[in-house]
């Protein structure tokens, strides 16, 4: 599917989505109250079928944080972006993890390095981080660590 | 075998869980009952690694056994994350990209390359036909290497010793190419935005001839010492068995998602630099055992040598940079390139404010979604078998933990 | 001729002369302790520096090649590094326990040197049940290592050692039953009665087809007794680190070291006995001319050289071959090696009885 048709398929599935201009994939931005119905059509709407997910992660505004998810279709081979902005106090986002196996190590990552909180992921503890390390999320811009970071 | 879609409905939010080294139990997501097994009877834990002869590097494993059956392997990562993305943050375009090369150490070129491309997206930068078909041999030649490597550390982790030598023989004949021309042996920071940072060496086109000699006359020891073996054999196939489905769900990349049939090299399917152009083919295995893997990496490095062969008499005339500004800034914006590195697919992705470093920067590196399916594999198959499973996802830590 | 025997009559002799048969007796066998205890260390220091070697041969390498000429004297530095480290026992084992299992291990290893025909009319002790006597101690073995996997109070050791239990005990079976096939031919079980046998012949020559059946199940097996690659589960070193003795450092560790060469030796030296002829020169049935060409070769180097070809082969499995899996181990031996060696047995047996080995 071209990004045309994609576009106009996701507007019928998601009318309120407002679509990122620019970019070689279409990139829609979700509210995070849609999101779970929303990923569960993308998997499962036969047209659509993005059965890969090839990149989940974070991006911290300073105001917000924006989930941003890569998809594939192994079938149809178009990609997509999904963007979620979420409150930068209090991130929660549904976890996709039954739906994409993948998001499951990744989230993980996202949850300790950004701190947002996957309702009803499986597992969500620290991944990579050693323990002492919850609540403190290193890749948020405001953090801080005077010893081993070094100012260029 | 199949939960692509899981009806997991009833899971629970285990932010609190305790951490395994605790001495808690931990959360078994499959399990039965919903804070965490207890161990049964004749259960015990051991950690396999993080200094363990077989993982590679840093890489610990939590396996709960029962005698030698798996029950479940839990990854603890981190010990040796160094957290590039947070460094590249302040690091300029030009800069950033020899960071890339400690990512996965054994296809360095192929790391600064994905970055490469990501910058050289963002600027629209043409890049000169010689130093396309420079950055695609490079790529190539570190495809061989890194296979190679895989397949004497494989060899090794079930018991022979004997063919990691032989696989470092054929492996130094690269490093010594690569020292010729990059200037180093490991991480070569040869790729710039814009093209390769100098011109080939004048030996390059005959070293590589050499090279390609060298390894038609002994490639067929690889099968007569490892591939053709009974034992050998006996101890890959039918295990570790990923199917086609499992491997999507999971974001299997690279030779690890191809040995269970998934279409998945980005060479072919989003074809970058002079990839369209060439004659290869994307090495396809059904089985989704180990054997099947192996296999995969086995008859891809016939097809880099294809590649390679291809190539080599045919380097263009002219630049091997493109012009590029001083200090690179690039527009606002998201920029996303995915390449095909020895391991699979490695995604960059650039989010730029318009300054000359980068806002954000996450590398989708293809060991880390290649772990998380080790212990979905592992599970019911002995402890013998794990190293097997290890060797043949090609784990390389530091690309884990970036 | 200059010969083993030649060397000990003449000590004893000057012994009788010189004190009284009482005293000559402790005399020799203080000598024969020493002479084992020496023989003991100098096998494992060739041995060790002969298997890296090998292992560097194969492998498209050098090997050692700093300390002393050609690097031979290597394992002399490295016994020196073992005897001053540390020999650490980890606070939560079984103390008495973890120190006693090297021990025992190398005296089961010393205990078998003792009724090898090293050459002719040069062996301690002829005893005339002499291969039964290295299968039972042999199986001692078994227990050294599942002492130290238990003592040391870790998972690793634990699992190594209830590897290594499950495989020794079930290779013992096939051994046992390729050693039987020749005993059958012989009909003794005396060291020197079997060597004397093959005058005419090794057993692997006259034979037949069981003989050379038995040979293989007999190489399969010490293998895999002596736990040595492509079955090293009791160590395997890409799964359990070190198996049964990761806990050992220093001199407890070179004890199992040591033992295993020594094993090694010992079982290459049964079988270079049994189907090679063990010091009996190349002899072929009644070539009374070129047997006698054959018999100017000293019987030590026929022993030697036997032994340390079958040595040299044991290595050569170890730096080809992947190591196999512990189901697909005793798959092997319970469903192939052992059926075959019983009905080789059989045969032989058969063939035995009917007299139709030469």
């Amino acid at each position: 599917m071209t990004n045309e048709e994609l576009k106009i398929k996701l507007t019928e599935l998601q009318p309120a989505a407002t679509f990122q201009e620019g970019g070689e994939w279409v990139t829609i931005n979700v509210e995070v109250a849609d999101w779970l119905a929303f990923a569960g059509q993308l998997r499962q709407e036969e047209a659509l079928f993005f059965d890969y997910l090839f990149c989940l992660t974070c991006v911290d505004w300073k105001t917000h944080l924006t989930m941003v998810y890569h998809f594939s279709s192994t079938k149809y081979r178009h990609n997509m972006v999904v963007k979620i902005k979420l409150d930068r106090n209090k991130p929660e986002v549904e976890t996709v993890s039954h739906i994409w196996r993948t998001a499951e190590f990744h989230e993980r990552e996202v949850y300790e390095m950004f701190g947002v909180n996957f309702l009803n992921h499986p597992d969500l503890r620290l991944l990579i981080l050693p323990d002492g390390w919850e609540g403190k999320n290193p890749l948020r811009k405001d953090f801080d660590d005077p010893v081993n970071m070094i100012k260029l | 075998m199949k939960h692509t879609v899981d009806k997991e409905t009833t899971l629970l939010n285990e932010s609190q869980a305790p951490f395994a080294g605790s001495g808690e139990v931990p959360y078994d997501r499959y399990g039965d009952t919903s804070a965490g097994i207890a161990l049964g009877d004749g259960d015990f834990q051991i950690n396999f690694g993080p200094q363990h002869p077989a993982t590679h590097g840093v890489l610990h494993l939590v396996i709960t056994l029962n005698g030698e059956t798996i029950k479940k392997v839990e990854p603890h990562l981190g010990y040796i994350h160094r957290s590039i993305e947070k460094m590249c943050e302040s690091l300029t375009y030009r800069q950033f990209i020899y960071v890339t090369s400690r990512m996965d150490y054994l296809s360095a070129h192929i790391n600064n390359h994905a970055c490469a491309l990501a910058v050289e997206k963002g600027l629209q930068v043409e890049v000169p036909a010689r130093a396309q078909v420079i950055r695609v041999l490079m790529d190539e030649l570190t495809r061989i290497a890194s296979h190679e490597l895989w397949w004497g550390a494989m060899a090794m982790d079930l018991g022979a010793f004997t063919p990691f030598f032989h696989a470092f023989r054929e492996r130094e004949s690269i490093n010594d190419i690569m020292e010729e021309t990059c200037g180093a042996r490991l991480t070569m920071n040869y790729m710039v935005p814009g093209g390769v940072m100098h011109d080939l060496h004048p030996n390059f086109q005959k070293r590589v001839k050499e090279f390609l000699q060298l390894y038609k006359r002994k490639i067929h020891e690889y099968d007569e010492l490892v591939t053709g073996n009974v034992i050998f054999q006996n101890r890959m196939k039918g295990v570790g068995y990923l199917s086609a489905e499992d491997a999507i769900a999971y974001g299997v990349s690279g030779p690890s998602a191809r040995g269970s049939g998934v279409s998945s090299d980005i060479r072919k399917l989003y074809p970058y630099e002079i990839y369209d152009k060439l004659e290869f083919d994307e090495v396809l295995e059904i089985a989704g055992d180990s054997f099947a893997r192996y296999m995969v990496r086995i008859n891809e490095m016939h097809q880099s040598i294809r590649i390679i062969e291809q190539l080599i008499d045919n380097i263009p005339e002219g630049d091997f940079q493109a012009k590029t500004k001083n200090v690179l800034k690039l527009p606002k914006g998201d920029f996303y390139t995915r390449v095909e590195t020895a391991r699979g697919e490695l995604g960059v992705y650039i989010v730029s404010e318009g300054g000359n470093t980068p806002y954000r920067i996450k590398f989708r590196s293809p060991g880390f979604s290649n772990l998380s399916v080790l212990d979905h594999m592992a599970r019911g198959s002995k402890i013998g078998d794990l190293v097997a499973m290890m060797g043949t996802l090609d784990l390389v830590i530091p690309d884990i933990d970036r | 001729m200059w010969s083993f025997s030649q060397i000990a009559n003449e000590i004893h002799e000057w012994l009788s002369k010189t004190f009284n048969p009482t005293w000559t007796l402790i005399i020799e066998m203080v000598l024969a302790g020493v002479a084992v205890i020496g023989l003991f260390a100098v096998l494992g220091l060739i041995l060790v520096i002969m298997e890296r070697k090998v292992s560097a041969w194969i492998q498209i390498r050098l090997g050692p090649n700093r300390v002393g000429p050609k690097g031979l004297m290597q394992s002399m530095a490295d016994t020196v590094k073992l005897m001053v480290k540390e020999g650490l026992t980890p606070t939560g084992a079984d103390r008495i326990m973890f120190n006693v299992a090297p021990i025992i291990a190398m005296i089961v290893a010393m205990l078998l040197l003792a009724p090898i025909a090293f050459a002719r009319n040069f062996q301690l002790w002829d005893l005339n049940i002499g291969v039964l006597y290295v299968s039972c101690v042999s199986s001692l073995m078994v227990i050294s290592v599942l002492m130290a996997g238990w003592s040391s109070n870790n998972k690793y050791s634990l699992l190594g050692a209830m590897r290594s239990g499950a495989q020794i005990v079930s290779y013992e079976l096939s051994a046992g039953l390729s050693i039987l096939t020749i005993i059958v031919f012989v009909g003794d079980l005396q060291v020197s009665k079997i060597i004397a046998s093959q005058e005419t012949g090794w057993w692997i020559f006259k034979g037949h087809i069981p003989a050379i059946i038995a040979f293989i199940t007999f190489l399969i097996a010490v293998t895999a007794e002596t736990n040595r690659a492509p079955f090293d589960l009791a160590e395997a070193e890409s799964e359990l680190t070190a198996g049964f003795h990761t806990e050992y450092s220093g001199m407890k560790f070179a004890l199992f070291f040591l033992a295993e060469y020594v094993n090694v030796f010992i079982v290459c030296a049964i079988g270079a006995t049994l189907f090679l002829g063990g010091w009996m020169p190349f002899h072929i049935g009644n070539w009374t001319d070129f047997n006698h060409v054959m018999d100017y070769i000293p019987s030590s180097v026929w022993f030697f050289g036997k032994t340390f070809f079958l040595i040299f082969v044991i290595m050569w499995f170890r730096w080809t071959f992947p190591r196999l899996r512990i189901d697909q181990l005793l798959n092997l031996e319970w469903k192939y090696l052992l059926p075959i060696s019983m009905i080789n047995l059989l045969i032989a047996t058969l063939m035995a009885i009917m007299g139709w080995h030469f």
